[in-house]
Order: structure tokens, then sequence, then C-alpha cells
């Protein structure tokens, strides 16, 4: 009989370390992420065209703004609207991988929700750095973005990293939403927010009531910040407050609903 | 004990004088759903290297009792233990899987990455081509899954449930019903049914009371709501080796 000692054995393993968290896993998720097409298009194809719209080809955009011209302001304002389509599709697909009861192969196995959270985290900023690059390299290619060189690259990261807290809104909604239709919900979010955060139309051409209206919109705040580096001038502390609060309140409801989610079975 | 275990050292549950817990351990437990009484007072052990199986039409407590000793919920009252630990730990471990009856997969990763997924969340996993090969589907390693037909996703989630290594394994239906058509000595090297090489696995069957395998494998009717029967793993190969042409593979209970 060999049963015992297999089994004395197996009983001193350790479980993994970082709850199951492996770079392997993060490469598989991005590899699934170049296989789905409307994700591509909604996070590569479809900045690029609104900056080639709005940004490079309106009669305004060599105009002075800040330390660069106009051109540089909507690349920032594309990018950004891009980043945080990508980081909030990538958070929704928990919506999918629950219908599908994958979510539920996962806890039993050794990975932790928190590792899970951090895997979706990372995939999704990779989506948002590929939408971020689409978008600054088609700014640099037409030559038309006037910006100091360390402001692509610092404005870059901001945006970059300011995308997180849609990834937390993402994984928010697809917690709460059935996987029919989260994209939809998700895009019409997106969509009002990126309106309200003066990321299409610029901020100072909203009328006054309007611009009450958006200071407490989710994008107002990081919008703002992603912007200031170039903008100058004063930072205003309200920005820093609707980034705060609204990422607070994105991550309490994904972790309110993850939590359902793990007790419910 | 039983006593076809020979040699002191060998005996079940000692190893090197030390005492190695069962496999599961459940004691008076509960678990309420609302008003629903899913599971009332459940008590029994599971011994290293036993099948067994729990019977019962739907609502029976099957499914809840299961999920409570893999760790997916816990009970009202009550205690689970899993190896002399929490289900989660075990799971942790890698010394729990289960072979999910439906769903489970992601239709846009192909079989081998499905299996390189859940490898890399294993501290210690099985090579991903020898499980593939076991479950029967390395010629369609490339494929992906939402391409595969219901049996073959049936033998990924199968090869999925390996990969750990496990030393308990639940699933919906016998082994032999979920690879129809495997050769002899494929199957005798599947934990739960290499009754000639005993490697301590366990096994848990959970079924409808409609399932043949699972009836041919106690040869009883369930007479109460929830039958939950034992044996040793032995007696439940040959029952496991019989003819089961009568099953159809396709077939499923409800999700696991």
């Amino acid at each position: 009989m060999t049963a015992q000692p297999a089994l004395a054995a197996a009983l001193e393993r350790q479980p993994p370390p970082l709850g199951g968290f492996s770079p392997a896993i993060v490469r598989l998720e991005v590899r699934r992420l170049l296989r789905n097409r409307r994700t591509m298009i909604l996070a590569l194809v479809l900045p690029v065209l609104f900056f080639w719209g709005f940004g490079l080809n309106s009669s305004y955009v060599h105009e002075r703004a800040g330390h660069g011209n106009v051109s540089a302001v909507e690349m920032i304002s594309i990018a950004l609207y891009g980043a945080v389509s990508a980081t909030a599709t990538c958070g929704a697909m928990v919506s999918i991988e629950r219908a599908a009861g994958w979510s539920r192969q996962l806890r039993v196995t050794p990975l932790s929700p928190t590792a899970y959270i951090v895997i979706k985290m990372l995939t999704s900023l990779v989506l948002a750095a590929g939408s971020i690059a689409a978008v600054y390299l088609v700014g640099a290619l037409t030559n038309k973005v006037s910006m100091p060189a360390d402001l692509w690259v610092f404005t870059g990261l901001c945006v970059w990293i300011g995308s997180l807290l849609f990834a937390a809104f993402g994984l928010f909604a697809g917690y709460l939403l059935p996987s029919e239709n989260v994209t939809q919900v998700i895009a019409l979010v997106l969509t009002l927010c990126s309106f309200a955060g003066g990321l299409f139309i610029p901020f100072s051409d909203f009328s006054p009531d309007l611009q009450t209206f958006a200071k407490f919109t989710p994008l107002y705040g990081l919008s703002q910040l992603v912007h200031y580096p170039l903008a100058g001038g004063a930072l205003a502390w309200i920005w820093i407050l609707n980034l705060v609060v609204w990422l607070a309140i994105f991550m309490a409801g994904a972790v309110w609903r993850l939590r359902r989610d793990t007790a419910r079975v | 004990m039983a006593p076809r275990y020979a040699e002191p050292g060998a005996l079940p549950g000692r190893q090197n004088g030390a005492v190695l817990p069962p496999a599961v351990e459940l004691r008076g437990v509960h678990k309420q759903f609302g008003s629903v009484h899913a599971v009332r007072g459940v008590a029994l052990t599971v011994g290293s290297g036993e099948v067994m199986a729990f019977l019962g039409p739907n609502g029976a407590g099957k499914t809840s009792t299961i999920d409570m000793i893999l760790g997916l919920s816990r009970p009202t009252s009550g205690a689970v233990e899993v190896y002399g630990m929490t289900p989660r730990q075990a799971v942790r471990k890698g010394l729990v899987s289960a072979v999910m009856q439906s769903g489970g997969l992601l239709k846009d990763l192909t079989v081998a990455e499905t299996a390189q997924y859940t490898a890399s969340l294993f501290a210690v996993s099985r090579p991903v081509g020898e499980v593939l090969e076991r479950a029967g589907i390395t010629a369609i390693a490339s494929r992906a899954v939402g391409k595969c037909s219901g049996g073959e996703q049936q033998r990924l989630r199968f090869a999925m449930a390996l990969i750990p290594d496990p030393q308990l394994l639940a699933s919906g239906r016998t082994i032999r019903a979920t690879l129809p058509g495997a050769d002899e000595a494929a199957l005798r090297a599947m934990p739960g049914v290499d009754g000639v090489e005993v490697r301590g696995d366990t096994v848990l069957i959970h079924s409808g009371d409609t399932d043949a395998v699972a009836r041919q494998l106690l040869n009883q009717t369930p007479a109460r709501d929830l039958e939950i029967t034992s044996r040793g793993l032995e007696e439940a190969f040959i029952a496991l080796t019989g003819d089961h042409a009568a099953d159809p593979p396709g077939k499923s209970q409800a999700a696991l």
C-alpha cells in the first residue's frame, strides 16, 4: 500500500505564494483580450478615430494651450477616454466569467479574490497602455501636437495610472450586472462621463449650471488632473476630492459585490 | 479497520506513528438558504482511499453538501474538515479538486491554455501535456474551448481536476462515464479507479437518483432523501469497471 506515504507527503504541500497570482495568468488574460475583436476596436481603433476627427483636423488645433497646443489637450483627452474604455471593459469581463461558471471554477483553486482582482487590474492596464500608445503614436506621427517631450511621457503615465479608476468601475459593473447588458451599460456610462468630464467638448464651453453638475461626475477630477501638467496654473483640491471619492465608491461597490458573489453559492 | 490492510505500518490513517486525518469529516452540518433547510444534520467521515457516493433526487442536498466540502460555501452550523483542515486550506494546498458538471470554462481560451491557466494557479501541478493525455484530449489541445463538443469539454474539466494531483476528487459522475471509450490502462491510472495501485485518492461522487452509474456503483436504490454511501476503493473499482454501456455520457445532472 503506497497510499499513506503519498497522502502524508501531499499534506505537507504549501499553498502558492501571493494567493495564486502569477505573470503567466496575466499573459493568458492578455491573449484573451487580443482575440476579442470588439474590445480591440473599442480600446484601440475608436480612440484613434476620435482623435483624428476632434484633435487633429479641426481649425483651432494649432492654438496655444498651456505649455502646448489644443491638439495636445485633445490627445490627452482622447487617450484618457480610450484608456478608461479599456480598463472598464476589462473589468466588466468578470460578468461573462461569472455567467460561464469560470469564477466558480476558480474558487476551487488556490486563487484568492484579491489576486484575481490584481490580475484583472494588470490585464486592464496592459490594454490601457496599448490604447494610450495608439493615440500618442498618431499624435507623434501627424506632427500636429505641440508639447514638451517630458510632458508626453508624464501625461501618458498619468492617464495610464488614472485609468485604474475605471477598472474598479468595470469590476463593480461586472459583478452587479448580467453579462447580456453589461457592455451596453458600460458604453453608455463611459460616453456620458466622458462628455461631462470635458473629454469631447472643452469643460470651459459648458454653461455654468452644466459645469456645476459636471464637477460631481466620475471623470471630472481625473480629467483635470491628467491635463494639469500641460495646462499649468493652480491645482484645485476639488479634482483630487472628486477622484478619491469616486475611486472609493467604485472600489467599495466592487468589494461589496465580490463578497456577495463569494458567499452566494 | 478493514482487514485488507495487512502491514501494520500501512494501517490507514497511520504514518510513522502519526495519525493522518480522514479525507472528509462532517459533524452536525446544517445548511439553510433563507427558509430552505437544504442540509439537515449530516455527520460522516470519508476515509482516505474511499469512494463515496452522494445520491438523491434534486433538492436532496447533494450539491449543498459537496459545496461545503469544496469550500464554496460555509455550513449554517456544524463543522466541515478536509484532511483535518478547513476546506479552503485544503483547496489552497491542491489537495482537493472538482469536476464541474457544466460551465466552468472560458470559450476564448484553447484547451491547452485552459489547462495552463489552471496549472499556473497551483504551487505544484502535473505537467499540462500529461493531464491532457490522461483525459484523451491531446489531439485537440490547440482548439478553442467554444468549438469543443460537450464530451470534449467534459474531458477538459476532468483534465483540469487532475492538474493539482488531488487527494480528494469530487465529480458528478464516475470517471468511466466522463471518459467513454477510454482504455482500461488509462482508467486504472485515474484517481479512484486504480484499485490495483491504491494511491490514496478519495473520490466523492454526487449524482441524481436517475444516474445509472452511481446506482450501479452502489447497487442499491436511494431510500432516504440524501443517501450517503461509502465503499472501499477496491470494491468500488469492481463496480466502476462493470458494464456501463447504458449510461449516456452526455447526460448531466444539476451543475456541481
